[in-house]
């Protein structure tokens, strides 16, 4: 029996009928077609699916979507600015060359965002044990310290 | 994933009757483990009774000399609980140190015990407080709970209201990750109450966490990193895999053992 | 060179497709949804060796939404054909390798855990997923056979009729009778026996494809997660489903990471698209994570048996190689070629030794098929070599340093015994830098000081040589290449000046739409906006090759510098119209075609629209228009290079090894944009310092099951298992192509696995360890220790 789910989601209420196991990722990518948000594993380790769930990183392929009712999700979509404007986490990615294929990049860079919102002065150790729920298999991460580092303001 | 009847009740006492009478139904705390073995198939409930709704079940509480924290706390909000770093700094380690953030985030309390996955973190620091579990229906021992693989003292249709946790003299965790999946390959928990009794529990080692009789002792002799660490624990306790031999598993309990101990001393 | 504009050759732009990877915007290949798409789901088998005996479909295909199951009789009577090897190796004995067919969906065998039997197409994924459920295999479930150092044995079960003993072939390589000779004669033998761990590629984005067919048109189109869409076409439509090429249009969209897995022609890909015109719907079909692990080729799995001679002063007189590779259950797309042409020809390294021989068994086994992953053949020769080298100085009491600089190729170009001319190269540079950054000086008192905390130090080095850019074609031919290795390119020139390129080459992460339109903008001294670049799709692109082998700058991208030179000379025609001049008195510079030795001149601009509007212009012997294509087929290898040391601690009690520095100075001649290179180096280094100390694919050799089945039990690297790294660079340009680039896509691969293991070994080496197999988990490190102790 489907569900009546009602959340915000990129700070725009939105109401749907789901099959209760459709998972908030699926939800995400096949109803609203934001698309922004990856799949990469199904033991949810990899990370690529991360979003905001009432403002903390979480794996979306992780949790059925109607466990976010009621909830605000924000997802890579709705980071940037609406004039466009990438939010400082993504412009330090892209000023550092912190990503290459770009799969990983989106769950990465709200990973980051909300490393940095518990953390906002990192050490580089603590930057590297705060994305341990994050694969990367292209940058060999150096460039993603680095991208956190620039964003928290200082190298 | 198989299909499945989804409730969402707004209490504890109506999550309790809901599954009471629901054959095969399962409650849904975090999902952390849950969601991912329905979506692997291997895991195929009737009916999945979310707790998310309830309220009243998150928390973090101090009763005495006891911090009580609501079965549906999230590892993240244990981790960060200035109360729980205050008095009990050895378990906000251990919450901070299972799965990774995103996981943190989202996994509770009582859904990590619920589970007792032999190598979880959780049932370690339940274990090695000599914590009560609070239920709909009791209050059980930690040394009552743990069941051994997967298994627990709890009755269909109960489910965890909070877990009481002991304040100690002194506590410490060290945990071997599993290079992997970040479980712990090993975890030892230590703790030495006011009383001066030593309680030692292993997660990782075997189908189950349990306590070390050899290591309580040797500790209770003496509380030193030494002490701990000159304990052979016999290899037949522990498991082995393809990640870790029976004999390393038991080597690796005496180091973490030592390790605990001298982060419990700080 | 070096820019002469902003953006161009030298500087580090940042990346044009960042923009959209930042913000959600990629176009992925699960990404894309088509009116009226249905969804695929394989049923793969839980055995790894089972004859089928019967296959019910009947309740499946009553089940809700299902609109199609084919089966491998489905595929026979439809005369569909198997999947093609790409290179036929030659044995010892003349004869060509076996060949077993390697079926689209299992005709009568399974032949490893995943492989595919059967196939639902229904309306919804979950459908599908639920219907492969329902579908009934009587399975009688054979021994396998999934160890390659054994498999080769009489008694084991045979995985192919065709393949006594699970033999492919046993191939040779150099002249055995000298090694033998210089070995009799040797005053030191240094030999290694190992294992080349098995690796799974898990690039993050796993495979996908979705395929349509058009009934008015009669013509498929694939969109498919692929390193090399004109070669996936070609594979499939001539070698497969036989279908004409032009009616079939292969889109390799954004694509999230390939490191070689995704070169390959598939089984799903082809079915689906097979299947497409049969159900006459759009199919989709993407992998899930544990499908991938049972179904993306693997990478290395060799058991080697290594020996090194030397006279008394360490000057290397000879090696002998044997190694026994597993190729898994078929030959997958350039399987028989990894560890053969692209292993035993790279085993001189970086240096003179003058005899070389290898023998290399390919071996069928129960387990998925293993193909090229990054570096390809070439970081298992490096490993033999490295390993052997720095063995060697330890057991004669040589420094690492000093050993290799003995041996080091100084004079260029250099045949080496194994079949390669190095063209260019400066191994001390690179040696004396990486020394330098490394502080190799300091390390003997960073070693005490870790001694005090309990930890143990060591520092390995690795000196790699690799061969990129896999050529000449006719060349490759004689040694049993099935396809060309050029590359083409297409520079169109917009009527404003502007200009898109076309490539063959593909980026799956390479940054080729940066460094492709630097290398464009320098060459025509335009601005880099207003250079585009176009890849991964036949339809768009006149031909290509694609990317692997670190080939998309040297081949790909002179392929583009040759077509710009057609560009060129053809604007000097028309400006020499423009401006009333001959044609060879025009040359062109800083984006202007100027009459030499006078201040007449005409912008490229300007050129190119009189090239589109052709009123004042050579009609009577020009064509109008300005779009030029050239096809590149390089004359030789290039030949990157470097030196890399690594600095290891140890935790003796829990057998723990923290990567604590590492360098790398490669020379990779010279480099468009630094901070691509930098970024493609790290995440070499990364995948091999994964190699060495976490990644394992783990099969039980009883039951061929495959026990790292998942990212629980399959160790990838994260970000804490790794330290900063520090990475420079030393130029010597290729001597045999345009932009004197050599390629830098698996240096960090290839280089670093040995270095990470000679460090452990030198950490550990007072307590008696001399061997530690790869990886270095911290449970085998301890293992290694505890052996050394008793």
């Amino acid at each position: 029996m489907n569900v009546k789910l009602s959340l915000k989601v990129n700070g725009k209420a939105v109401e749907a009928d789901v099959d209760p196991r459709t998972l908030l990722v699926q939800f995400l990518r096949d109803h609203l077609h934001l698309t922004g948000t990856h799949v990469g594993c199904d033991t949810g380790q990899c990370g690529a699916c991360t979003i905001h769930l009432n403002g903390r990183a979480v794996k979306s392929c992780n949790l059925l979507a109607v466990q976010a009712q009621g909830a605000e999700v924000t997802t890579i979509e709705g980071l940037a600015a609406p004039n466009g404007d990438m939010h400082p986490m993504q412009a330090a990615f892209k000023e550092c060359h912190g990503l290459q294929c770009g799969f990983c990049t989106p769950g990465m860079v709200m990973s980051a965002t909300a490393l940095l919102k518990d953390n906002p002065k990192p050490t580089e150790e603590q930057i590297r044990a705060g994305l341990d729920g994050n694969f990367c298999r292209c940058t060999g991460y150096h460039n993603i310290v680095k991208a956190v580092q620039t964003c928290a303001g200082g190298r | 994933m198989y299909a499945f009847q989804y409730h969402r009740p707004a209490s504890l006492g109506e999550a309790a009757t809901l599954l009471g009478k629901l054959g095969d139904g399962k409650a849904l705390a975090g999902g952390q483990t849950l969601v991912a073995a329905m979506k692997l198939r291997l895991a195929q409930p009737s009916d999945l009774v979310d707790l998310g709704g309830i309220a009243e079940l998150a928390g973090i509480q101090a009763d005495g000399d006891a911090l009580v924290i609501g079965a549906l706390t999230r590892h993240a909000d244990v981790a960060a609980s200035a109360d729980v770093r205050k008095r009990i700094p050895a378990l906000a380690h251990l919450a901070g140190g299972i799965g990774d953030r995103q996981v943190r985030a989202a996994g509770t309390l009582g859904g990590s015990i619920a589970n007792n996955d032999p190598a979880a973190d959780y049932p370690a620091g339940v274990l090695g407080l000599g914590a009560s579990v609070v239920t709909s229906q009791r209050s059980l021992g930690a040394d009552e709970f743990f069941k051994g693989l997967y298994e627990t003292a709890l009755k269909p249709g109960e489910l965890i209201k909070s877990v009481s946790f002991p304040v100690p003299k002194r506590a410490g965790y060290a945990k071997f990750a599993n290079p992997a999946s970040r479980f712990a390959l090993i975890g030892v928990f230590v703790s030495q109450a006011a009383s001066g009794a030593v309680r030692v529990a292993v997660t990782g080692a075997g189908n189950g966490v349990f306590r070390s009789a050899e290591l309580e002792k040797a500790l209770t002799a003496s509380f030193t990193p030494d002490a701990a660490g000159a304990v052979k624990v016999p290899a037949g306790s522990c498991n082995g895999d393809l990640h870790a031999s029976a004999e390393y598993r038991a080597h690796l309990v005496s180091v973490m053992a030592k390790r605990a101990v001298a982060a419990a001393l700080g | 060179m070096g820019a002469n504009i902003p953006n161009g050759i030298g500087a580090s732009p940042r990346r044009k497709e960042d923009q959209r990877f930042l913000t959600g915007a990629g176009n992925y290949t699960d990404d894309i949804n088509i009116q009226g798409q249905t969804y695929a789901c394989f049923l793969r088998s839980p055995h790894a060796h089972a004859r089928i005996r019967k296959i019910d479909t009947q309740a499946a295909a009553a089940a809700p939404g299902v609109v199609a199951i084919f089966t491998g009789a489905d595929l026979a009577e439809a005369k569909v054909g198997g999947l093609p090897c790409g290179w036929l190796i030659t044995d010892v004995n003349g004869q060509p390798m076996k060949e077993p067919p390697h079926p689209l969906l299992a005709q009568g065998k399974a032949n490893h855990v995943g492989d595919q039997v059967a196939v639902v197409i229904a309306e919804t994924y979950l459908q599908a997923k639920d219907a492969v459920e329902l579908i009934e295999v009587d399975y009688d479930v054979l021994d396998a056979v999934a160890d390659v150092a054994t498999a080769t044995q009489p008694g084991k079960p045979q995985v192919h009729d065709i393949a006594p003993n699970n033999t492919c072939y046993v191939w040779g390589h150099g002249d055995k009778a000298a090694v033998d000779k210089a070995f009799a004669g040797a005053a030191h033998v240094t030999t290694l026996e190992f294992r080349n761990n098995r690796l799974i590629p898990n690039a993050i984005e796993p495979r996908a494809a979705v395929a349509q067919y058009s009934r008015s048109e009669d013509a498929y189109t694939l969109h498919v997660s692929n390193q090399n869409p004109h070669v996936e076409r070609l594979l499939m439509t001539a070698f497969v489903l036989g279908l004409p090429e032009h009616k079939v249009r292969v889109i390799a969209p954004d694509v999230g990471g390939g490191f070689g897995s995704k070169i390959f022609l598939y089984a799903e890909e082809t079915v689906i698209t097979w299947a497409a015109k049969r159900v006459n719907r759009p199919i989709k079909w993407t992998c899930e994570r544990s499908e991938s692990f049972m179904s993306d080729a693997h990478g290395r799995d060799h058991a080697t048996k290594a020996e090194l001679a030397l006279d008394k002063d360490g000057k290397f007189l000879a090696m002998r190689v044997n190694t026994k590779a597993n190729l898994g259950a078929y030959l997958s797309t350039f399987a028989s070629s990894v560890p053969t042409i692209l292993y035993a020809t790279l085993l001189a390294g970086q240096y003179t030794t003058p005899a070389i021989y290898a023998e290399v068994t390919g071996v069928f086994t129960n387990t998925v098929p293993v193909d090229a992953y990054r570096g390809a053949g070439r970081p298992e020769a490096t490993f033999v070599v490295e390993r052997l080298v720095s063995k060697a100085a330890l057991e004669m009491g040589i420094d690492q340093a000093e050993i290799r600089r003995r041996n080091f190729i100084k004079a260029f170009p250099y045949a080496t015994p194994v079949g390669l001319t190095y063209d260019t190269g400066n191994y001390e540079a690179t040696l004396a830098a990486a020394t330098k950054i490394a502080d190799v000086a300091g390390f003997p008192a960073r070693r005490e000081e870790a001694k005090k905390r309990g930890k143990l130090r060591g520092i390995g080095y690795s000196c790699y040589i690799e061969a990129c850019g896999l050529a000449p074609s006719n060349i490759a031919g004689a040694l049993g290449a099935r396809a060309g290795l050029f590359e083409a390119g297409e520079v169109r020139v917009h009527p404003t000046g502007s200009v898109t390129v076309f490539t063959g080459s593909h980026s799956h992460g390479q940054g080729h739409e940066t460094t492709f339109a630097q290398v464009v903008a320098e060459r025509l001294g335009i601005p880099f906006e207003s250079v585009d670049v176009v890849h991964g799709d036949t339809g768009r692109i006149p031909f290509g090759m694609g990317t692997y082998g670190s080939r998309s700058l040297s081949v790909g991208g002179t392929a583009i510098m040759k077509a710009i030179d057609k560009v060129v000379a053809k604007g000097k025609k028309i400006a020499a119209h423009l401006l009333e001049a001959a044609d060879s008195d025009i040359v062109f510079e800083n984006g202007n075609f100027k009459v030499a030795g006078t201040d007449k001149q005409v912008a490229f601009g300007q050129v190119a629209f009189a090239a589109y509007v052709p009123h004042n212009y050579p009609l009577d012997k020009l064509e109008p228009g300005l779009n030029e294509t050239a096809f590149y087929d390089p004359t030789n290898f290039t030949y990157p290079a470097g030196s890399h040391i690594c600095e290891v601690e140890v935790d003796p009690e829990t057998g723990v090894t923290k990567v604590v520095n590492y360098v790398a100075s490669d020379d990779f001649g010279n480099i468009i944009n630094p901070m691509i290179v930098e970024g493609q180096v790290h995440g070499g280094l990364a995948q091999g310092i994964g190699q060495a100390l976490l990644e394992q694919a783990v099969y039980d050799y009883e039951t061929g099951q495959l026990l790292s089945g998942s990212f629980t039990d399959y160790a990838m690297p994260r970000a804490d298992d790794v330290p900063s790294f520090k990475v420079d660079t030393q130029v010597t340009p290729c001597t045999h192509n345009p932009l004197g680039v050599k390629g830098c896509g698996e240096a960090g691969a290839i280089g670093s696995p040995p270095a990470v293991i000679s460090a452990i070994i030198d950490a550990l080496k007072d307590l008696g360890v001399k061997e530690v197999p790869m990886p270095a988990t911290p449970y085998r490190v301890w293992q290694a220790i505890q052996s050394a102790r008793a």
